[in-house]
């Protein structure tokens, strides 16, 4: 090959994995365009604000707003805890080497790839079936009280569900924590809780809220795992006890997208749900881009 | 006397400590709560794993422990052909049809379908999307790309699923004249919008870890860039690229809500892509609602999700398993 047609066939070449990357582009660009064209319009403070009417072909979209945050918000207080706890763990205590601390990480890699469904189906059955019965059993209830979908079991399968978010971004956090720190406080007779509690734990608070941030974006859009955990096409009540079903965004526009008696009638108020939903998922995700991006700056800079 | 003796024989004869104050021992005594606190918290992730192993699997028991489950859904009746009357297809999932059909065969038929259109758009567009943004892109194109990929990552899939039934469904019926709108190509393609940012993201990790010297070697001796990372960077990076490939697969088998609502699921086949598909993952959440506890219709969604399970479970450790290679073989064996 002659210098010339070797650099021609790079040229193409390269353009080709150019043109891999503008169609990953476009394909978000055409998703976006496409729901905002159609879905901004409806998009008014009586949709966000008033529940749905006419059958659904009217009003608004406020109960599933409602459903969706006060799952979210209850996945929140259940993972937060335990997930950065495991990171602390996996990051702060483990022994060099330790077994434990590799066969935790095995796990979280594997428990990370479950696919969505089969923790709707453990939902189902280990918090209805198993602790729900067993609950009513205990305590006492004739009817079905626990033993019944609710936003308490979806919240806690979408708990399980986001754990190795939780985990896997605590730990990048405390590994931007720089080894100093520690040790100056160690050597200033801090115990190794305290160090924990007053130096590490604060130094490493932006990226666990990144985490946080970042696992409420995944609970809130996932929709499989709640398909028989709790969530509801309609209810006339919000959510007002742990055991209550719920409606949900991202449920509500599976349901209006495939089950409506009427498809065109429908359409707008399914975009303008498309939208919003996406709204709060892109909200959420950029808020944790921008943490990130500046504790990834400090903890550079720190070095 | 050396530093080193001196302080290895302080090593080996310790001083006797002096005794604790009360308050100190406390303080031991509420270091060593903590600690152990935190190790059980830890136990959570493995104890999540296992509960979900025993209780899909659990409920799926039933159909090799209770006679009449046995009966309706044995092993022969969910993956072997049976004899029905001529002209009628011998592998069906009709599960509560009088007489129950749960031939499993159409849904491994569906499942396959779909991901293999996925995969067939993805691979090419995630792993030349990362060797350019690794290889080729200037600076600015790149830090563009990144939350590109990872907006595209945070849509979620109900959302995905309804743009595929919306918009690409008439678009593809269009352009390739399918007979229906929903089939397994549109749900494919929707598959593939999920899986492209896993395999772009694990792909560039792969070649990004790549180190500078390969390339620098490379270009040295006279190679064109594209020819440094067509034959230098991609195949040291393979392994990774593979792994990535193959979570981009396990995460399209067990993906949900887009074959549920593209793929028009039907229980049909065939090896056309306009045919409709239906997929392991969209039975469960078709019929999961409507099933009674306990009888053998149940027991058989379960036994799926065990299957989806196991299925990716093999490919994650699969993946995690090469993706530990690239970095051992790239580091110099120090990770």
């Amino acid at each position: 090959m002659t210098p010339g047609t070797r650099r021609a066939v790079g040229f193409a070449l390269t353009s080709l994995t150019g043109l891999a990357a503008f169609i990953i582009i476009a394909m978000l660009a055409i998703i976006l365009f496409n729901v905002v064209e159609n879905g901004a319009g409806g998009v008014t403070w009586t949709f966000l604000s008033q529940p749905p009417s006419d059958g659904m072909m009217g009003g608004g979209i406020f109960p599933a707003i409602f459903g969706t945050a006060a799952l979210t918000l209850l996945m929140t207080v259940a993972v937060m805890p335990v997930g950065v706890l495991t990171a602390v763990y996996l990051h702060e205590y483990a022994p060099p080497h330790s077994l434990f601390a590799r066969i935790v990480r095995v796990a979280v890699v594997n428990l990370a790839g479950v696919p969505s469904i089969v923790f709707g189906l453990f939902g189902l059955g280990f918090f209805i079936l198993f602790v729900g019965q067993g609950m009513d059993r205990a305590l006492g209830h004739e009817e079905m009280y626990w033993a019944q979908p609710g936003i308490l079991w979806a919240s806690l399968t979408l708990a399980v569900l986001t754990l190795p978010v939780v985990i896997v971004s605590t730990e990048e956090a405390l590994r931007a924590v720089p080894m100093d720190h520690r040790t100056a406080s160690l050597a200033l007779g801090a115990t190794q809780s305290q160090t924990l509690g007053r130096v590490v734990l604060p130094g490493a608070l932006p990226g666990i809220l990144t985490g946080a941030v970042l696992a409420i974006s995944r609970g809130a859009g996932e929709v499989a795992p709640i398909l028989f955990t709790g969530a509801a096409y309609f209810l006339p009540d919000l959510p007002s006890h742990l055991n209550s079903q719920f409606m949900h965004l991202g449920y509500h526009t599976y349901v209006m997208a495939t089950q409506s008696p009427d498809v065109e009638a429908t359409r707008p108020l399914l975009y303008s749900t498309v939208l919003v939903l996406l709204l709060l998922t892109f909200a959420l995700n950029l808020v944790a881009v921008i943490i990130r991006t500046r504790t990834r700056r400090k903890a550079a800079g720190a070095h | 006397m050396d530093r080193h003796a001196i302080m290895e024989q302080g090593l080996t004869q310790p001083l006797i400590a002096p005794a604790l104050s009360p308050a100190a021992r406390r303080r031991q005594l509420r270091e060593k709560v903590i600690a152990g606190f935190i190790t059980l918290m830890a136990f959570t992730g493995i104890a999540a794993l296992i509960l979900i192993i025993i209780f899909v699997a659990k409920e799926a028991l039933a159909l090799f422990t209770e006679p009449e489950a046995r009966h309706e859904a044995s092993l022969s009746k969910m993956f072997l052909a049976q004899d029905v009357a001529p002209g009628k297809p011998p592998f069906r999932w009709q599960p509560v049809s009088k007489i129950p059909k749960v031939s499993m065969i159409p849904l491994f038929v569906g499942t396959l379908k779909t991901t293999a259109v996925s995969m067939l758009v993805a691979v090419p567009l995630g792993v030349f999307g990362a060797l350019f943004a690794a290889e080729f892109a200037p600076r600015r194109l790149r830090e563009l790309l990144k939350p590109v990929i990872e907006l595209l990552a945070g849509i979620p899939s109900v959302v995905l699923g309804f743009f595929a039934l919306m918009v690409m469904s008439t678009v593809v019926k269009e352009a390739l004249g399918f007979d229906r709108p929903l089939n397994a190509m549109v749900a494919g393609l929707g598959l593939a919008l999920a899986i492209v940012p896993v395999i772009f993201t694990v792909s560039e990790d792969a070649l990004t870890a790549v180190p500078r010297s390969y390339r620098e070697a490379s270009l040295a001796l006279g190679a064109t860039p594209w020819e440094t990372a067509w034959k230098v960077v991609l195949p040291a990076a393979a392994p990774g690229i593979l792994a990535a490939c193959v979570l981009g697969f396990g995460r399209a088998i067990g993906e949900t809500m887009i074959v549920l609502m593209a793929s028009g699921n039907a229980d049909v086949i065939s090896w056309s892509l306009g045919d409709s598909a239906r997929s392991l993952s969209a039975t469960i959440a078709a019929e999961m609602g409507e099933v009674v506890v306990g009888s053998p219709h149940y027991s058989l969604l379960f036994f799926i999700g065990v299957q989806l399970f196991i299925f990716t479970f093999v490919l994650n450790l699969m993946a995690s398993t090469w993706t530990k290679r690239v970095i051992r073989k790239l580091t110099g064996g120090a990770a």
